[in-house]
């Protein structure tokens, strides 16, 4: 009997040729569309097409009827509540940065999907994201660089668990985004011009400060502004409002350019300081995942990214206590953020491993 | 066990019957006129219009100048609630309704209340019933109107219309009935039941999708919900559309001449349906009344399941279920109904609505039985909470190997 795969069905270009690569692999291919977020009473004008809203359950429809392959949709909205509007909105109100792509990716599009996948008879999840799987030598799941490396969507994939890997299917990975838009024409699917998902898909105007304070109920406590060593600067609006090396925005005049240096939740207070401040050699990072490696032994070089837009830079990770990496990079660089995710490269461009990065604050022992 | 589809939803819309589909296409190419237009091309339409008002009328037990066709059983209920609010604002602002509506009617009295009415949402008991006395102390000087559906379109529960109308009766308010899923499957006298106006639709009954009517009591004074031409009594604009309206009194004249031997057919094998379940699949629970309940619905709640991925499965197999409501399918919370009932969560998530038509026969339901034993243990088997319930089950029992 043919294996049974589960395509996670967005409507877009990359979902729709992998769905269509999975059948000509000879897969029995089934198109899902995930339901994970409903603004109530709004009418939601998608202009394009963002990953997951409403225009994707008729876009994906479209493209499977025309694949000829069967399409459900399902309903992952208390999930996708659960483990990625409530995080984003806990992390902001904590003073950091969250990456609710990584989350969703964890808890929603795998460990959910994957789950209901299975239950109908399903081997594989196969997702359009540009990665691909690769085994180590000691038969490890990770994810790797792609072909296309202007399109590395890796870093936000460094969560997944072996098991989840075990189970899972990227055939895009294995091309150039010219290469799966000359597909997407070839097999003459409709979509081939839209443009890339991109920001933060619940929040359509990307106002997140607005979103925030709607889910919290009230506005946030108003604080201080200060420098490193305490001196006040000014009123700032909330600490939701603000994230490491932000410039913009601040209401500062001060009569030169000044950036978030750190946020203070304990004290409601947003660090100030100048240009070179933003920049550190260190990070620490926890709730750790291993992907490549299995643990961290001994200090490891690779190449570090810290951003999903960061090129990433060389550094050398330890491990500092159980589910702790502490990372020190080769030169410095630029706003470290708490709550985004370090996630380091083995040399073969595969995650490794990585982690949640946190507030750095000085070790004492080498103050 | 074959290829083929069993539909058994037959509560989301009907397959329209072939004599419906004969007595509709005339007035597409033939007597294709406008039937507001006075020569003899459009005699066709205008006598199709009044044959079907006049078996509509003889259903109801009303005058057939009390039938008004619309394009589908939701605009008769905005249109019944939304025209009569504005129509005896005068007279107060309180609209009495239940839980368990339909959306038609729970979104628009959403809406009303933005439009500063005030609405009482009567609880149900855990069948599904409202209870009386309840609505009772729920009226005030200021209510203008009750409306309370005939029958649930989720759980098919047969409320008591013939007592609600009596004290709508009592105390001078309209009443007014959803009958999208009761009409033509259980008989309606309007007068008898004091019921001012009734919503129905021709798609649940093997008619057309895009026609409903609405029935209002002459006296009942709302007014034109769609404003336009002097089509029905100048109380409803807009082209008539004669082959729906021609395709739903045939279907209604067929169902209601049928009604006694096919809904004592469909009951039956309901019954049998609702029977093997219960007997053959463990942890599961029929939701709604055994007995004041719609002769083709079975609601099922199955512990430890969930409901899309057996939807999912059922289709896969050739088998057209629901777990709810089609139209809120799109969302996929868990009914309303169904919480209403006092259903909790995780249950209510795990339900499936089986809805037979005439169509349906006996091996259709085996057939079902058979796929649905084999999905439930399936799903129950991948599922970390059954596997937790058994352990502690087993571990309460003493290690005996005593759960099936």
């Amino acid at each position: 009997m043919k294996k049974k795969a589960v395509v996670g069905m967005s409507g877009g270009v990359d979902s729709s040729v992998a769905a269509w690569l999975l059948k000509e692999q000879g897969y029995d291919v089934i198109g899902v569309t995930m339901q994970i977020w409903q603004e109530e009473d709004s009418v939601i004008v998608e202009e394009n097409g963002g990953c997951c809203g409403l225009s994707a359950v008729e876009d994906a429809r479209k493209v499977a009827a025309q694949l000829e392959i069967p399409h459900y949709v399902m309903n992952f909205r208390q999930e996708f509540q659960n483990n990625v509007i409530d995080y984003f909105v806990r992390s902001y109100m904590e003073g950091r940065t969250p990456n609710p792509c990584i989350a969703c990716n964890r808890h929603v599009k795998w460990e959910s999907l994957l789950r209901r996948s299975l239950d109908i008879g399903a081997s594989y999840i196969a997702t359009g994201h540009y990665a691909r799987i690769d085994r180590t030598a000691e038969g490890r799941y990770a994810v790797c660089r792609s072909a296309a490396a202007g399109k590395d969507q890796t870093y936000a994939l460094y969560n997944l668990t072996q098991e989840q890997l075990a189970h899972t299917l990227m055939p895009v990975g294995e091309y150039t985004k010219d290469e799966i838009r000359r597909m997407a024409k070839q097999i003459g699917l409709n979509t081939a011009s839209k443009p890339d998902s991109q920001e933060i898909c619940f929040i359509p105007d990307q106002d997140y400060g607005r979103f925030i304070e709607r889910d919290m109920g009230r506005e946030p406590e108003k604080g201080n502004f200060v420098t490193r060593d305490g001196r006040v600067l000014g009123r700032h609006r909330g600490i939701i409002h603000y994230t490491v090396g932000q410039r913009k925005g601040l209401g500062l005049a001060l009569g030169r350019p000044v950036f978030v240096t750190e946020i203070r939740p304990e004290t409601n207070e947003v660090v100030i300081g100048e240009a070179e401040d933003v920049f550190t050699d260190r990070l620490a990072c926890t709730h750790l995942n291993f992907m490549a490696f299995s643990g961290l032994e001994k200090p490891r070089r690779v190449l570090a990214k810290i951003r999903y837009s960061h090129e990433g830079v060389m550094a050398t990770i330890e491990k500092a206590g159980d589910d702790r990496i502490e990372c020190r990079f080769d030169t410095p660089v630029r706003a470290v953020t708490p709550g985004q995710a370090a996630v380091f490269y083995d040399e073969d461009g595969r995650v490794a491993c990585g982690g949640e990065i946190i507030r750095d604050t000085p070790d004492p022992a080498m103050a | 066990m074959s290829n083929r589809v069993i539909y058994l939803d037959n509560a989301a819309t009907t397959r329209v019957r072939r004599e419906v589909v004969d007595a509709m296409l005339p007035y597409f190419t033939e007597e294709y006129g406008n039937a507001s237009t006075i020569y003899s091309l459009a005699n066709g339409a205008k006598s199709a219009l009044q044959k079907s008002r006049d078996v509509m009328a003889g259903i109801l037990g009303c005058d057939s100048s009390e039938i008004y066709f619309t394009g589908c059983g939701s605009e008769s209920d905005n249109w019944a609630l939304k025209a009569a609010a504005e129509a005896y604002r005068a007279r107060g602002n309180h609209i009495i309704t239940t839980k368990i509506e339909h959306h038609a009617i729970l979104h628009t009295c959403q809406w009303l209340e933005k439009q500063g009415m005030e609405v009482t949402y009567l609880d149900v008991d855990e069948n599904g019933l409202v209870d009386p006395g309840q609505l009772r102390a729920a009226i005030r000087p200021t209510t203008i109107l009750i409306s309370v559906m005939f029958a649930n379109n989720e759980i098919g529960t047969i409320e008591p219309v013939r007592e609600i109308g009596a004290i709508a009766r009592e105390h001078g308010i309209l009443f007014h009935t959803d009958a999208v899923q009761a009409f033509c499957q259980v008989p309606i006298r309007v007068d008898e039941m004091n019921i001012d106006m009734l919503s129905a639709s021709a798609h649940k009954l093997n008619g057309p999708k895009g026609v409903g009517l609405l029935y209002i009591r002459k006296g009942v004074k709302i007014r034109s919900f769609l404003h336009g031409g002097a089509q029905e009594r100048k109380r409803r604009a807009g082209t008539e559309n004669i082959p729906g309206i021609a395709g739903f009194g045939r279907a209604a004249e067929i169902a209601a001449a049928t009604m006694e031997e096919r809904t004592g057919r469909e009951r039956e094998l309901r019954d049998y349906l609702i029977e093997r379940v219960l007997r053959e699949i463990p942890y599961s629970r029929l939701n709604g009344s055994r007995t004041k309940r719609l002769p083709g619905n079975a609601n099922f709640s199955f512990q430890f399941v969930e409901g899309e991925s057996m939807l999912i499965m059922l289709d896969m197999a050739g088998i057209c279920a629901s777990s709810g409501s089609a139209c809120t399918s799109g969302s996929l919370d868990p009914s309303h109904v169904l919480l209403a009932i006092g259903l909790p969560h995780e249950i209510a998530h795990g339900s499936l609505r089986l809805t037979l038509g005439h169509e349906t026969t006996k091996e259709d339901i085996d057939d079902t039985i058979e796929h649905l034993k084999e999905i439930v243990a399936k799903l129950r088997d991948m599922s970390p909470l059954y596997e937790d319930f058994m352990k502690g089950g087993r571990e309460r029992r003493g290690g005996k190997n005593d759960v099936q």
